[in-house]
């Protein structure tokens, strides 16, 4: 795949080049670890402070500072510290892990070990998803390779620190994303998430020890961070949205994929970099960040004050790519998984297939939620199968409304959000589908191979 | 329990890897459910006792995870994402094939035993939609000819095997 001229590589730098491999051969030929070998001539405080002040955010859905994360750490409980990398990447629209994994495991590799150094942590393990058999088989021999050239496990590099690694297998749970939920699943248990306080994870996570959670791509970003330095890496991109981020689209563009970018707007990705929509289509929402985030509508024109007290008047192609700027616009960056959804898509047709997504992986632990979330899928199967009921419309929003905050975890924002913001931008078409969409003779064929739940 | 030497081998190697014991659970119940196909009550008590565990403990592991199946199911596991990239993409019909392919009912075994076709949450692999799970493989881009083509190529190698 040509990279297109508007990305910027750091991350995804070598994946795509002809030749790389997951070999450890490739990753030493193109400087692989000499970063992690540099990191031992540094203090393990000072790699924390350089993480802190690039300001790097995390990748994997909150946005949360990396290095902030990192400094809530309890270092004085005497327990051991334990560091996890999240690679359960389920976020509907999401799949830029899987390249980092597939393709250049050992940067992943290098980011882990340079930040279990820096945190002191006694071990560490990557969680990943069941549904990538390979990746897990790709990971295990690259830990080897690690381990036989000393970059893993004892004494790193020659030194006094020693981090092993382990790869352990969710078994196609999405709730197990939940930093919470995976330590959990991690202790051997239902992935039911834990309540915050107390268990917060730097204080109280696995087996009751202070645990780090990072996204794949965050500490792939810390090996970068370490190796150009803090001021280069927040060079890219604008103050609190520093480095990279690698976008993933899928749906209505004639370019899907994931492509790795600085500082750009929603529109050079979708349409310069994506090539806009279909043939003779038309795009008629973005969902921004994964299939939890509101929606954004294209027509609509989001204003604002930003924090110095300028306005804002942006079209959905002005919004600037970046955390801040998607917020912004009322919606939020997400894991980065944007679904491009063009005017042949039924918008309650898509929520009635996201429903039944989110009643099937809800966790049960929160009635709410899982109550909530099945009353959500049936509703919205039901419209579409042209069973609607007057009121539905309501009931959805009043369903919603109740789940949101209301729930041990963020699954419960995950349910609502869609529900809420789909409705309040496209309601005209969620009354039509209550009142005329009950004629018998009309043709629901698309509609339900959209909703796509055989419910 | 009658398992296969490599299992045995898969599951004593996974044990020490963990601070705790029960933190072996799934990894446990991956390699068993590859040998025999299914974790009955006898797997799960097995797994109780290799580490230490009640067996109601390993029970509620296996009936969380989607993953983890008390039933048998096809020689081979299709899995045809549903979620909403692949479902714009046409995954519907995909499914469709797939099932007339077999004469399979969705969820089932077909007759002929050879599959069990089910729709899967996101894969994570939207950019190339519409995609499915053949066991380990995942085929991307896919269309009803291209399903017809792997229907052809999972009935050749059942022929084969």
């Amino acid at each position: 795949m040509a990279i297109h001229p508007k990305e910027h590589r750091i991350v995804l730098k070598y994946a795509d080049e002809p030749g790389y491999t997951p070999k450890i051969e490739s990753y030493l030929e193109h400087g692989g670890y000499d970063t992690l070998k540099a990191a031992f001539s540094k203090k393990p405080e000072d790699i924390r402070d350089e993480v802190k002040k690039s300001q790097l955010r995390g990748r994997g859905g909150a946005g949360f500072p990396a290095g902030v994360k990192w400094s809530l750490v309890d270092r004085k409980s005497g327990k051991p510290i334990y560091l996890v990398c999240n690679a359960d990447e389920s976020e509907p629209g999401t799949f830029k892990d899987r390249q980092i994994i597939h393709k250049d495991p050992h940067q992943l590799i290098e980011g882990m070990m340079i930040s279990a150094y820096a945190n002191d942590c006694a071990k560490a393990f990557i969680y990943i998803r069941e549904e990538m058999p390979h990746g897990a088989r790709i990971l295990d021999e690259a830990i080897l390779e690690a381990k036989g050239k000393g970059f893993c496990g004892d004494n790193i590099c020659g030194s006094e620190y020693s981090c092993d690694l382990v790869v352990h297998r969710g078994a196609a749970a999405y709730i197990c994303g939940e930093e919470t939920g995976l330590i959990e699943s991690l202790e051997g248990k239902r992935a039911n998430p834990r309540i915050k306080p107390p268990y917060f994870p730097a204080v109280l996570g696995l087996y009751q020890c202070p645990t780090i959670v990072n996204n794949v791509e965050t500490l792939c970003d810390v090996k970068h961070i370490m190796e150009m330095g803090a001021d280069e890496f927040a060079k890219i991109g604008r103050p609190n949205n520093t480095g990279t981020r690698i976008w993933c689209v899928s749906g209505g563009v004639q370019r899907p994929g994931y492509y790795e970018v600085g500082q750009i707007t929603l529109g050079e990705l979708v349409n310069d970099i994506c090539g806009g929509p279909l043939p003779g289509r038309s795009i008629k929402a973005i969902i921004p960040g994964g299939s939890s985030m509101k929606i954004l509508k294209a027509e609509d024109r989001y204003k604002g004050k930003n924090p110095d007290g300028s306005e804002y008047d942006w079209g959905l192609e002005d919004i600037p790519l970046d955390y801040d700027g998607i917020a912004a616009a009322g919606s939020m960056s997400g894991s980065g998984g944007m679904m491009v959804l063009d005017d042949t898509v039924s918008i309650p047709a898509a929520l009635a297939n996201l429903m039944a997504f989110y009643s099937h992986e809800s966790c049960g632990q929160c009635t709410p939620c899982r109550e909530g979330s099945l009353w959500l899928k049936k509703i919205t199967t039901r419209m579409v199968h042209g069973e609607a009921r007057p009121g539905d419309v309501d009931l959805m929003k009043s369903v919603a409304d109740q789940i949101a905050g209301r729930t041990i975890c963020a699954f419960g924002f995950a349910v609502a959000w869609p529900v809420q913001s789909y409705i309040a931008k496209f309601e005209d078409e969620f009354r039509e589908y209550e009142e005329s969409l009950s004629n018998p003779d009309t043709d629901r064929t698309s509609i339900k191979e959209l909703a796509c739940n055989h419910g | 329990m009658n398992l296969k030497p490599e299992t045995i081998a898969l599951i004593e190697a996974a044990i020490p890897k963990y601070p705790e014991k029960q933190s072996a659970v799934m990894p446990l119940l991956h390699a068993i459910q590859k040998d025999i196909g299914f974790l009955s009550n006898e797997a799960a008590e097995w797994v109780a006792n290799k580490l230490g565990i009640e067996p109601i403990n390993v029970l509620s592991v296996i009936t969380f995870y989607p993953f983890f199946r008390q039933h048998k199911i096809g020689k081979r596991h299709i899995r045809v994402c549903r979620t909403l990239a692949c479902a714009m993409a046409g995954a519907s019909k995909v499914c469709d094939k797939m099932l007339s392919e077999f004469d399979a009912e969705l969820n089932g075994v077909s007759p002929d035993g050879e599959v069990t076709v089910e729709f899967a949450e996101c894969l994570a692999s939207c950019g190339s939609a519409p995609v499915m799970l053949v066991d380990d493989e995942l085929y991307e881009n896919l269309d009803s000819a291209k399903a017809t083509d792997i229907c052809n190529k999972i009935k050749a190698e059942a022929k084969n095997a």
